[in-house]
């Protein structure tokens, strides 16, 4: 499965490919948003605000996701050197930021009508902060450091040591008490969400998951493109 | 592919989560108190080293049939189904706080049955649901 990351089965994806995606993108999350916003019922407790929650949930599902993968990708890295690792985790780094903001964010307008509070300093959120300043940190060391390979022990240390946050992050709803309530979806048992509302929200996760292979898949190929062409300082 | 090198590090790196991985476990164990939001009101009751004058924050269910309002001052009853302790709060409440849902009160202790609050916060659990599916569930039951 490797095979499909390696140079010449990326640099082969033209636009067209990527035009597809973006097609298919939009069409995932206009219907979600149809469904979220609209044909969804409201919930019994908090009403329209729920409806957040087609953002909110997503959007914290792939920031983790994507540390774990860079995480992982690091772990090998450090152990077999191998050379489009780097690269990869490199081209997922900023898609990952943006969704760990968007889940910041969105949990915030979420927390203000519900709980009453824009923020609390809980195991939950506090966690999940501190996951934005990891991958702000993996950016930055390789935005700031000119050296390739400096830039690559760096990074993949702070993305192993980065992975020891997700467990923390997952589990602390149920480790502490947290104002954040605990998991609605979990490996072990029925979803407490109603099937009405499910489906949206995997609806949403399915098309927030197809953008970001489309912009991984650009910016693994300029990666690629830049390593072929050494411009990167090794 | 695992020669002498390759396990080496993986040594070192199984070596660096490992140990990382125990100091952030004894932070957090000995920040416990906190790094928990609030305390239960059995946990208030089972608390050795409670100081009366420090900012503490306590949650639980509203007791149904304990909200009593008189003009400016809410008082309520804050309960984990096993044990309870009584709350005064002046101020506005959240939309969502109500008999039988979550709470979150912030303040003082007067004693161990006795809570003034300056914060309330609600907080709602992870079920969702539309209002017609939790009263036909009310009804079953």
């Amino acid at each position: 499965m490797l095979k499909n990351f390696f140079p010449k089965k990326i640099l082969s994806i033209n636009n067209h490919t990527i035009n597809t995606l973006i097609i298919l993108m939009i069409f995932i999350i206009l219907l979600g948003l149809a469904y979220s916003l609209f044909i969804s019922p409201e919930d019994y407790i908090q009403g329209d605000s729920v409806r957040i929650m087609y953002v909110h949930v997503p959007s914290s599902f792939i920031a983790l996701g994507i540390f774990a993968i860079i995480g992982t990708g690091s772990i090998f890295n450090l152990i077999f050197k191998i050379k489009i690792m780097p690269l990869i985790t490199k081209s997922l780094a900023p898609t990952g930021t943006i969704f760990t903001l968007i889940s910041i964010v969105t949990g915030s307008l979420w927390g203000k009508p519900t709980w009453g509070i824009w923020w609390v300093w809980d195991a939950r959120l506090t966690s999940m902060l501190i996951l934005f300043f990891f991958y702000l940190a993996y950016l930055l060391t390789w935005r700031f450091i000119k050296n390739f390979e400096k830039a690559n022990k760096i990074s993949s240390i702070i993305g192993i040591i980065g992975l020891i946050n997700l467990p923390i992050i997952k589990y602390s709803v149920d480790w502490w008490s947290t104002l954040h309530q605990s998991s609605s979806i979990t490996l072990t048992s029925a979803p407490t969400i109603h099937h009405t509302m499910l489906v949206p929200l995997l609806i949403m996760l399915v098309g927030m998951i197809v953008y970001s292979l489309i912009v991984f898949l650009m910016k693994y190929k300029t990666e690629l493109i830049k390593f072929k062409l050494n411009k990167n300082n090794r | 592919m695992f020669n002498k090198r390759v396990k080496s590090r993986i040594f070192f790196l199984s070596s660096l989560i490992f140990i990382a991985g125990l100091i952030i476990f004894f932070t957090l164990k000995s920040l416990e108190d906190n790094v928990v939001y609030f305390f239960s009101p059995t946990e208030i009751k089972n608390k050795s080293n409670i100081s009366f004058n420090k900012k503490i924050r306590i949650g639980g269910l509203v007791k149904t049939g304990s909200i009593n309002k008189e003009g400016n001052i809410i008082n309520f009853i804050i309960t984990d189904l096993k044990n309870e302790i009584i709350v005064s709060y002046t101020g506005l409440v959240p939309n969502l706080f109500s008999e039988g849902k979550g709470v979150v009160a912030e303040g003082k202790l007067n004693d161990k049955k006795y809570f003034i609050a300056n914060k309330i916060l609600a907080k709602h659990d992870e079920n969702y649901m539309p209002p017609e599916v939790s009263e036909a569930l009310e009804k079953s039951n």
